[in-house]
């Protein structure tokens, strides 16, 4: 299967894998170049894996700028509104009230994980989902990604890690906006005492927020992309305990529970539950189970409703 | 309409059938081979077959053509052998390896430009051939070298660094076809290449896919055009309603098909008056004469004076011609032989 000529063609190189061949590539003679003069390739499912996160990091590093506004600008005015604007016309005080229950905790504090859930699940969903829906859409470019010498299911899974890696990032670039952004008095009371499941909440819930993505982008229809804010996002950001931790809800049990059918909720509790922990949360078992495995049996779902749009 | 001018694929097949009976998997030679594939899509509105069981074989260094009608089956074929799109039915082989069993190994031999245009959007030129080499497992200097070799190759140096969206339609084109040939494929498929193009870049693009062929390049192409497939093809399948109505060269389909010049006149009324068979029963090289409404058509290897009979019958008949052709034989003419219907583009 290696030897693509049958005859080898009158004045070819000799075909060395590997040997640069630059009289060929310097001598445009196209009915010789094209096929004898060229590297042989070798793929692996890691090589072919690395190489399309190579094509994500290429493109992301091009779109940089205006991700990073999009990333930035909404946790940004959050802040600026909510822990300087309404302290210092003095405003804020049910806020706190109501979400920390005026036991001298700042708004910041409350604000600092669920900002970092809020954008962790809007890039990482979007980061997945609009990349999606224009591959599917129109001209069908996904077609050309599946034709790499890889199983399908390591297409949806690398673009899963290239949303869940916008997730991450757009949670990390949170902190020190709330961090900085603030009137005085007002900075988050933030303290991690275990790192490592900072980071393990952190990547599982990347996880979590790309596999959603990657259902939704493989099975709504692109032209109700508006829905996906109206539906979906608006909805899991206002009820996912990002301006209020969870156990304020007690007052309003009948939504505490309801609540607990939105992922974002773990999302938000998680973060809150290792950076600062001087607040009530959710049980670490149950953030760490649906986290790890929502990501597990979402991503399992989108792999195979992504294999069913991909394949006729 | 079919009749037993309808050939099999070429003997060759059927021996080397014969004598490999350690399963098709190890069968050495063809470079595709299906063997009664199928597709029936499920729709609301029931089933709908696409492919109705196609039986190919196509020899390493190959120039093969798949022509047929839109929607005679074609993309769908391509689409099972480039394992994108699922058979329903029978089996398919790329350089030995079943489609199904084993698409991994399948996309690892071919190359595929398809009908629409797949370029990586976001990519530059360059870019689009660098990352498809890296795909396929090359390191990023050799897929750069390669990819160099493959922008000067094709005519598109100029243009390196242009992004994907600002290419002309023959650009992007062009570009498919570098792309699919980074890796060195065993076999390229090319669906409707031409399509869309205006006549002096589908020139060059034969050019530069008969320079493929030259350096021993597998090709599978379908295509709606006739004179494409008589331009490029060492052998062609004609296909309607996903089947293969026949398959061979050029020459063998034109002999096949009873390498006929088809007459066809259309009168002003019934054109039965004419009694266009009885006219004809006597001249031997007549091979088949059709009567419908008005018109008349005449399968013939010898034209000559059939027309003016045709024309003189008709004021016999109190008729007048309003449209009279002569089509030399042609893919054409076997197209309207195998099924007695106008070739529709």
């Amino acid at each position: 299967m290696t030897t693509t000529t049958p005859t080898p063609p009158p004045g070819a190189p000799s075909p060395a894998p590997g040997a640069p061949s630059s009289s060929a590539a310097a001598a445009p003679d196209r009915t010789v170049a094209v096929i004898t003069g060229a590297p042989e390739p070798h793929p692996t499912t890691w090589k072919t894996f690395a190489a399309m996160m190579a094509r994500e990091f290429r493109v992301l590093g091009r779109n940089a700028p205006s991700t990073f506004i999009r990333s930035v600008i909404q946790p940004l005015l959050w802040v600026f509104v909510f822990t300087y604007v309404l302290p210092k016309i003095g405003a804020a005080g049910s806020f706190e009230a109501g979400a920390a229950r005026g036991n001298g905790t700042t708004f910041s504090t409350i604000l600092l994980p669920g900002l970092m859930a809020s954008m962790l699940l809007m890039q990482g969903i979007l980061g997945t989902t609009f990349p999606l829906v224009m591959e599917f859409s129109w001209q069908r470019t996904i077609e050309d990604r599946a034709l790499a010498p890889v199983p399908l299911g390591v297409l949806a899974f690398e673009k899963m890690v290239a949303g869940a890696i916008q997730g991450f990032v757009g949670a990390l670039i949170v902190v020190p906006i709330v961090l900085f952004v603030h009137a005085s008095g007002q900075s988050p009371h933030a303290h991690v005492t275990n790192w490592f499941l900072l980071a393990l909440i952190l990547v599982a819930a990347s996880m979590m927020t790309a596999a959603l993505g990657l259902l939704l982008g493989t099975l709504m229809d692109p032209r109700k992309m508006q829905m996906l804010f109206a539906v979906i996002l608006l909805p899991a950001t206002m009820l996912g305990c990002v301006y209020y931790p969870w156990s304020a809800l007690h007052s309003i049990r009948w939504l505490q529970i309801a609540v607990l059918f939105n992922p974002m909720i773990y999302i938000s509790e998680g973060l809150r539950s290792v950076l600062t922990p001087g607040i009530g949360h959710l049980a670490t078992w149950a953030i760490l189970l649906v986290l790890v495995g929502g990501a597990v049996l979402i991503g399992y779902l989108g792999t195979i409703t992504f294999r069913r749009r991909v394949l006729n | 309409m079919t009749d037993s001018t309808v050939q099999a694929p070429p003997s060759k097949a059927e021996a080397a059938q014969e004598t490999a009976a350690a399963g098709p998997d190890s069968r050495p030679g063809a470079a595709i081979r299906t063997d009664d594939l199928r597709k029936t899509y499920t729709t609301s509105r029931g089933n709908v077959d696409a492919v109705r069981g196609i039986s190919l074989d196509v020899a390493p260094g190959e120039f093969f053509g798949l022509l047929g009608p839109n929607g005679a089956g074609k993309s769908t074929t391509i689409g099972m052998l480039t394992t994108l799109i699922v058979p329903t039915g029978g089996r398919a082989w790329v350089s030995g390896i079943d489609v199904v069993a084993n698409p991994v190994g399948v996309k690892r031999t071919i190359g595929v430009v398809p009908q629409n245009n797949t370029l990586d959007m976001q990519l530059s030129v360059t870019e689009n051939l660098e990352f498809r080499g890296r795909f396929f497992g090359l390191s990023r200097r050799d897929a750069l070298r390669r990819a160099d070799q493959l922008v000067n190759a094709f005519g598109l140096t100029d243009r390196r660094r242009a992004m994907a969206t600002d290419l002309s339609g023959g650009q992007a084109r062009r570009l498919m076809i570098a792309r699919a040939l980074v890796h060195r494929p065993d076999v390229l498929f090319l669906d409707e290449p031409t399509a869309g193009l205006d006549p002096q870049t589908r020139v060059n693009l034969w050019d530069t896919l008969r320079a493929l062929h030259d350096e021993g390049q597998t090709i599978l192409l379908t295509t709606h055009y006739m004179e494409e497939a008589e331009a490029l093809c060492d052998r062609v399948a004609v296909v309607d309603h996903g089947l293969v109505l026949a398959a061979g060269t050029i020459d063998e389909l034109k002999q096949g098909a009873g390498a006929d010049t088809v007459i066809t006149v259309r009168y002003d009324g019934d054109a039965a008056a004419v009694d266009a068979a009885t006219l004809l029963d006597g001249r031997p090289t007549v091979g088949k004469v059709e009567t419908e409404g008005d018109q008349v058509r005449v399968f013939t290897k010898d034209p000559a004076g059939i027309l003016g009979e045709l024309v003189t019958a008709g004021a016999r008949a109190g008729l007048t011609v309003r449209d009279a052709a002569q089509l030399k034989p042609s893919l054409e003419t076997v197209f309207l032989t195998l099924t007695g219907r106008e070739y529709r583009e």
